[in-house]
C-alpha cells in the first residue's frame, strides 16, 4: 500500500459528522455484519469520533451554513487553516480568536476582531440556550476578566 | 484535524464473495485493513470516504481469489502544526498531563508547556498551575475529566512493525514483554493565554 497524496484536504468536522453519521444509517439497515471481528475497528473508531464531534459547535451546521460562513470570511482574508479553526470550534471571545489566527495583533484591530466575531456568532449556530448578552460585551468583559 | 488521504492498495476478495457487489466488498476490506489503525507518517485512519479508481481485477494461478488495485481517500487524524484542539484530561503524572479525545489518546503536555508557573502536587497527583493576582496565588488543579483547549507543537511517529527474531536464546530466555510504545503521539502545549482548561476562560 502506498499513499498518493497525504493532504489532499481538509475536512471540517460538518462534513467527517456527517459521512459518519451516513455510515452508520448504512451499515444499520445492511445489518448482517456488523458485528464480525474484522468490523470491530470500524465500529470502535466511528463511536468514538461520533461521540465527540457530537460535543463541538459543528453538530448545528449544515451545507448551507458552511457556505455563508466562507462566503462572509472572504473578506477578512484569513489562511484556510484559520477559517477551518474557526468553522470547527465557533469562537466566542477575542483571546480565542488570538490563539487561532496568527499574529492577530498585527493583521487585525480590535474593530476587525469584534466584526469578526460578530460574523462568527450571528451565522454559525450555537447550542439552542438562552443567551441574553449580545457579543460585544461579552468579548469586552473577557479581555478584563482573564481566567475565573 | 480531518484530513483526506489519497492511497493505492490491492484488494483481495476471497471468492465466496464474489455475488457480492464489488465495491462494497473492497469498501469492507479497506476498512478492515484501515480503520482505527495509524499509518506511518500519516495519521490515525478513521474510515473509508469514497473510491476514485477501480482497476482490472487480477485471479493469480493457485489462489482463488481476485486482487484488485484500488485508488481511493481514507479519512485521516492528522492534525496540523499549531492547530488548536479541545480535549479532556486523561491523568496527570510527573511527565506531564495526559490528554485524550476519545478516539484518541496519546496526547502529552509536558511540564514545560503547563502554564507557567505550575507545580506537581505529589499527593493528590495532579498539575496545579499557581495564578498570581494581586490578592495572591490562586491554585488551578487540572482534575482527570476537566475539559482543555491545547495547541499541538509536535507530532511523532514510531515504526512499531515486528523487527523479526533477533538472536532466539536471548530472547526466549528473558521473561519481560517488550516496551508497548505508542505509534503515533502528540505533544502539546498550553502556555498561552486562553489555553488551559475550559473554566479557567468563561466568564459567566
Amino acid at each position: 500500500m502506498r499513499r498518493k497524496d497525504a493532504n489532499s484536504a481538509l475536512l471540517s468536522n460538518y462534513e467527517v459528522l456527517q459521512l459518519l453519521t451516513d455510515l452508520k444509517e448504512q451499515r444499520k439497515e445492511s445489518g448482517k455484519n456488523k458485528h464480525s471481528s474484522g468490523q470491530q475497528n470500524l465500529n470502535t473508531i466511528t463511536y468514538e469520533t461520533l461521540k465527540y464531534i457530537s460535543k463541538t459547535p459543528c453538530r448545528h451546521q449544515s451545507p448551507e451554513i458552511v457556505r455563508e460562513f466562507l462566503t462572509a470570511m472572504k473578506s477578512h482574508n484569513l489562511t484556510k487553516a484559520e477559517k477551518l479553526q474557526l468553522l470547527n470550534h465557533r469562537p466566542m471571545t477575542a483571546v480565542e480568536i488570538q490563539l487561532i489566527v496568527e499574529e492577530s495583533e498585527e493583521r487585525l484591530t480590535e474593530e476587525q476582531i469584534e466584526a469578526l466575531l460578530h460574523t462568527v456568532t450571528s451565522i454559525l449556530p450555537a447550542d439552542p440556550e438562552p443567551e441574553p448578552e449580545p457579543e460585544g460585551t461579552a468579548a469586552s468583559a473577557m479581555e478584563q476578566e482573564g481566567p475565573a | 484535524m480531518f484530513v483526506l488521504v489519497e492511497m493505492v492498495d490491492t484488494v483481495r476478495i476471497p471468492p465466496w464473495q464474489f455475488e457480492r457487489k464489488l465495491n462494497d466488498s473492497i469498501a469492507e476490506e479497506l476498512n478492515k485493513k484501515l480503520a482505527n489503525k495509524v499509518v506511518y507518517n500519516v495519521g490515525l485512519c478513521i474510515c473509508l470516504f469514497d473510491i476514485t479508481k477501480l482497476e482490472d481485477a487480477y485471479v493469480f494461478p493457485g489462489d482463488g481469489a481476485s486482487h484488485t488495485k484500488v485508488h481511493f481517500r481514507y479519512v485521516v487524524f492528522h492534525p496540523f502544526l499549531d492547530e488548536i484542539l479541545i480535549g479532556t484530561i486523561k491523568g496527570c503524572s510527573p511527565e506531564g498531563v495526559h490528554v485524550s479525545l476519545g478516539f484518541f489518546e496519546d496526547i502529552l503536555i509536558p511540564p514545560e508547556s503547563l502554564q507557567q508557573p505550575a507545580k506537581f502536587d505529589e499527593a493528590e497527583q495532579v498539575w496545579v498551575w499557581e495564578y498570581e493576582t494581586e490578592e495572591g496565588a490562586h491554585d488551578l488543579y487540572m482534575d482527570t475529566g476537566e475539559e482543555i483547549r491545547f495547541r499541538v507543537v509536535d507530532e511523532s511517529f514510531v515504526d512499531t512493525s515486528p523487527t523479526g527474531p533477533s538472536s532466539a536464546e536471548v530472547a526466549s530466555s528473558s521473561e519481560e514483554l517488550p516496551k508497548k510504545e505508542a505509534p503515533y503521539t502528540l505533544v502539546g502545549s498550553i502556555s498561552e493565554p486562553g489555553l488551559g482548561l475550559l473554566s479557567w476562560w468563561t466568564s459567566n
